[in-house]
């Protein structure tokens, strides 16, 4: 039996599936004869994982075998423990382990104290209570035990510094004892005295004194010794080395040691072996952190390594280089990196890279330009890999273009994004992310120079439609953009003929089975049909920067509810009060419930601008009073919209839902500040222009020289070239991103504090005029929200200007306290709420230009309702229903503002 | 913590394979066929660590054996090539200049000898006079065992007669 269990486990190691014996091994190990019996938890262990379902069956052997006599057995016992008990089953053995921590054999309480680690790993509330054990077995007298007690003190120290601040002194002494050879000679390797544990106690060290200098200040003396006793030949001796290193960088910074670290790094990066390479440049990484001037005397070592055949090297220097980015050198870095992306085609590290690139380019981009081609460049050759939040920020860009200062950089910008755009369209297989961008950015701004006939650029989209036509986004990306192109077409007053591919496009996606495309497309039919005032004011040119103004509080339904309350309906009380009744509406609530918990499990309408939409039909029919407002919402209660009740808890319910959505949406400058950030560092620096990169330059080449005279290497000039563009610098480019930094900050503030004071505004606005059920109407949302965005701008340019500063201090004292978190937040009124809300959904990366779009869609529904047939009316209201529901769960997190607001 | 330890031979024949975290039936061979297309690879002077799924692996070839292990992103890949090191040793010495048949046919035995060495992930005995002495006494109670066993047998099969 024994043999054909080892021979099963064999099979099973070659991958065949093995499942049918796996219950004859769980019998083995309830057998008597220990050799059977530990044959039998080998084959368990390795068969089965802590969830499969025979564990039940081998919980009870394992309680009976560890109060074994036999040591043997215990260890047996104490193995499987370690790999298969799961949460569940602590418990049961858990007070039988604690006892074995007193056990006479050394290596069963070695296991013990395993079983005991894996324990915290697996649920750390359960063994809790057992800290002080693996106190206790520090002291413990085999070195063994103590080695192993320092896994879990690792663990414990990595969740929780401060408690155990005492045991610096006794981990110092421990690892000073041990340098000195004080333990049995059996643990030495390779005439190290106990490394492992060396290393150990080392990366314990590094936690305990991170930024602490009192702890650290014990460490210093016992760290030094052990970089002098390091004998630096062997293997073993290099891992302390470099564990010493990490412990340095990582501790309270003592120069001396800094620079025995620099030393063992240039050791490392100077020797033939690539693994000690790898290892000093990922130790550079570390302490360049702490001083980045030891960079520069390896800046050889480290271009070298970055031409090396080794892929792994390769990436461990990317790494590095990307700790090293400054706004000096990100060109050379990033375009290293893109050169890179495109040679590999492994898509988790291409994942990585790009979105490396990304966040690189955001951060250090010394010109839009610039900026805008190399996303490009990652969109084209990582497109589909890269985060959709990227493109977004992109398009963002390109609409804000610098921001405050001159409209012609901003025209310029654009024109050559679409030039750019345009030449890209030619290549076949583009992603599809980068297409929306391509889409977007055409429909915007592709007639906005007039370089170019609407036609042309129509054209173009009708192709890209026609191309892509398995990609429902992308295809919903070229109808928007087609639509605004003839919006401005109209608008500018000349007569729009369509392509006669554009035509037939449209009569495709009027009968596509995704609603968003037929609605996209009946919005486009509308559109044309409309006369210039009208189309100016649903699809205004360049105004994607433009904010809109939600009225949260759906202050333009209280008519309507005034009026059913005066028809003897109820008033609304809120869900929370009304779960406590007990009566027939708790039956209604169910159905509420079961709604809305229904709308959480759709996930087919996730794109963010579908929010806005949903949100404003309601409101729309409720104003112009076509179409009650519950039976958009839901068709299921439809034949109860006459009796009164149920009309005002619905209208509640929409209000209740409406208010995870519907919140104001005034996205644009917040998450913007990196970028304007580097807009104005680049201003600075057209400023200052090349000269200073030239001085840094020269002060390279200088050091180079005397690196060269040094070492008396023959190095090509590429390298030379591109080590001076690497590590040019360092000093005065950190000062200069902070300031960069410091001018962005209080502008964010700013746009905080400002947000939900002038979301009350429009309130109060619209509570006092009514919306008038005028059809013409509909450009009311997006003229009511310009006046109040044109506030941030000129507050900001106050803000920026320190001498006036009257209306920022009231608003600093309300940021703070917004910004200080959650704890505060259910303290806070509505608005505030609210502020915090928009917040959290501008920093999802919500995107301006699909709102426009979908304020003028809304509308020109509307329009379409009114002139069509009572059919493409209930279509429509399906549509809304079914957005209405999809879009609930889009809203970041739902339930936790439901809390918040609630 | 260390993921998984693995031998493969270096015509992508798995040998000896440990897992320390959860991996379904699917994920192991998936593994296994990733990781030996991309170590078997890789040439004699290049660094012994890859960089595979946001995780390490380090690997060290011993003859015509690969010994890998999978470890996180920061632990200390010097530590873990010794690790390998140190249980070749210990194999060594217990199977006397130790070679990939004796792992073939004594393969529960090798596993025996890791449990020993490694623990949940992490190295728990960094002694090999240790890890021999615990291995020679469970085999020295083999031992015992076998001889009560043909004893038994034999007085079973005297009583027989």
């Amino acid at each position: 039996m024994k043999e054909y269990i080892i021979r099963l486990v064999y099979v099973e190691m070659l991958g065949h599936d093995a499942s049918f014996g796996y219950i004859h091994a769980v019998k083995m190990i309830h057998d008597d004869s220990l050799l059977v019996k530990r044959t039998g938890y080998l084959a368990v262990t390795l068969f089965l994982n802590e969830d499969h379902d025979l564990i039940i069956l081998i919980v009870n052997t394992i309680q009976k075998d560890l109060k074994s006599d036999n040591y043997l057995v215990v260890c047996a016992a104490l193995n499987a423990v370690c790999k298969l008990i799961n949460e569940e089953t602590i418990p049961a053995v858990l007070p039988q382990i604690v006892e074995l921590l007193a056990h006479p054999k050394e290596a069963v309480r070695k296991k013990a104290i395993m079983a005991l680690h894996r324990f915290y790993q697996k649920s750390s509330s359960s063994v809790s209570h057992l800290v002080s054990n693996f106190r206790k077995r520090l002291c413990d007298n085999d070195p063994g035990v103590m080695g192993a007690t320092l896994c879990p003190l690792f663990d414990l120290i990595t969740n929780d510094v401060n408690s155990y601040k005492d045991l610096v002194i006794s981990f110092v002494s421990i690892l000073k004892q041990v340098a000195e050879r004080r333990l049995p000679k059996a643990y030495d390797y390779h005439q190290m005295p106990a490394p492992f544990i060396q290393i150990k106690l080392l990366k314990i060290l590094a936690l305990l004194g991170s930024s602490d200098k009192q702890a650290s200040e014990n460490m210093y003396t016992v760290v030094g010794d052990i970089f002098r006793k390091c004998d630096s030949s062997s293997n073993i001796g290099n891992a302390v080395l470099y564990e010493c290193i990490c412990c340095v960088s990582s501790i309270y910074p003592n120069h001396k040691l800094l620079e025995s670290a620099a030393d063992a790094i240039s050791r490392f990066l100077k020797s033939d072996s690539h693994n000690l390479k790898y290892m000093g440049i990922d130790a550079l990484g570390r302490l360049i952190k702490i001083s980045p001037e030891i960079a520069e005397q390896h800046q050889l070592a480290v271009i070298d390594c970055l031409e090396d055949p080794d892929d792994t090297l390769k990436r461990k220097t990317f790494e590095l280089l990307y700790k090293m980015t400054k706004s000096t050198n990100v060109e050379v870095i990033v375009d290293r990196m893109i050169d890179y992306m495109n040679s590999i085609n492994d898509n988790h590290y291409k994942t990585e890279i790009a979105s490396r690139c990304v966040e690189l380019a955001e951060q250090f981009a010394p010109s839009n330009q610039w900026f805008i081609q190399t996303m490009n460049k990652v969109f084209e050759h990582a497109g589909d890999l890269v985060n959709i939040k990227v493109a977004h920020n992109l398009m963002r860009l390109i609409a804000e273009g610098f921001g405050e200062d001159d409209d012609t950089a901003d025209s310029q910008l654009r024109s050559s994004a679409v030039e750019s755009y345009l030449h890209i369209l030619g290549e076949p297989k583009l992603p599809s992310v980068f297409l929306q961008v391509i889409c977007w950015v055409l429909g915007e701004y592709g007639t906005a120079d007039g370089k170019y006939s609407a036609s042309y650029i129509t054209g173009k989209l009708c192709d890209v439609a026609e191309a892509y036509s398995n990609d429902e986004t992308v295809k919903a990306y070229a109808v928007t953009a087609l639509m605004k192109i003839y919006a401005f077409e109209i608008a500018a007053g000349r007569k729009v003929d369509m392509l006669p591919e554009c035509h037939s496009l449209m009569e495709e996606f009027l009968a596509s089975h995704s609603t968003d495309l037929q609605q996209r497309a009946y919005e486009l039919q509308a559109v044309i049909g409309l006369d210039a005032h009208a189309v100016e004011s649903i699809l205004p040119s360049d105004a994607s920067c433009e904010d809109i103004e939600v009225d949260k509080a759906l202050s333009f339904l209280n008519d309507y509810i005034q009026e059913s309350i005066e028809k003897g309906a109820q008033p609304y009380i809120p869900e929370s009060e009304r779960t406590g009744m007990l009566n027939i509406s708790n039956f209604r609530n169910q159905d509420h419930h079961e709604a809305s918990s229904h709308g959480l499990r759709f996930e087919a309408y996730e794109l963010p601008k579908q929010t806005v939409q949903a949100r404003i039909p309601p409101a729309s029919l409720a104003s112009t009073e076509l179409v009650p407002v519950p039976e958009a919402m839901y068709p299921r209660e439809s034949y109860q919209t006459t009796t009164v009740p149920s009309v005002s808890s619905d209208a509640a319910s929409t209000e209740l839902k409406l208010r995870l959505d519907g919140v104001q949406k005034r996205w644009g400058r917040q998450t913007h500040f990196p970028s304007t950030s580097t807009s104005n560092s680049t201003s600075l620096k057209t400023v200052n222009g090349i000269t200073q990169v030239d001085g840094s330059n020269t002060a390279n080449s200088r050091t180079r020289e005397t690196y060269d005279s040094r070492k008396q290497v023959e190095i090509s000039p590429e390298k030379q070239k591109l080590a001076a563009s690497l590590f040019g610098g360092p000093s005065k480019t950190e000062k200069k991103s902070a300031t960069g930094h410091k001018s962005s900050k209080p502008s964010s503030h700013m746009v905080k504090s400002h947000a939900p004071k002038s979301s009350m505004e429009v309130a109060s606005e619209k509570t006092s005029v009514q919306q008038p059920p005028d059809l013409l109407d509909f450009g009311e949302p997006t003229v009511k929200s310009t006046a109040p965005s044109l506030d941030p701008f000129k507050d900001l340019e106050g803000l920026l200007e320190p001498t006036t500063q009257v209306s920022s201090a009231v608003n600093h004292s309300s940021t703070a306290a917004v910004t200080k978190s959650p704890d505060i937040m259910g303290l806070y009124t509505e608005t505030t709420a609210g502020a915090h809300h928009k917040d959290s959904d501008i920093l999802s990366g919500l995107s301006k230009p699909p709102m426009t779009n979908m304020v003028g869609g809304t509308t020109t529904m509307q329009v379409a309702q009114s002139s069509k047939g009572p059919n493409l009316k209930d279509s429509l209201e399906k549509d809304a229903l079914v957005r209405q529901i999809g879009v609930t769960p889009s809203s970041q997190n739902p339930n936790l503002f439901k809390d918040i607001l609630g | 913590m260390i993921h998984f330890v693995l031998l493969i031979s270096r015509q992508g024949k798995v040998r000896l394979t440990k897992w320390y975290s959860p991996y379904s039936q699917k994920e192991r061979t998936k593994v296994i066929r990733e990781l030996s297309g991309l170590i078997l690879t890789r040439g004699p002077k290049l660094c012994n660590f890859v960089e595979w799924r946001g995780l390490r692996v380090v690997y060290k070839r011993y003859a015509s054996l690969y010994f890998c292990m999978c470890i996180d992103e920061d632990d200390n890949e010097l530590e873990i090539l010794e690790i390998i090191h140190h249980y070749v040793e210990v194999l060594d010495r217990y199977f006397g200049s130790v070679c990939e048949l004796d792992l073939i046919y004594n393969f529960h035995k090798a596993y025996f000898i890791l449990d020993e060495l490694l623990i949940a992930g992490e190295l728990q005995e960094p002694s090999k006079r240790t890890v021999a002495r615990l291995v020679a006494a469970q085999d020295s109670l083999v031992e015992t065992a076998k001889e009560q066993t043909s004893s038994i047998t034999n007085i079973i099969a005297q009583a027989a007669k």
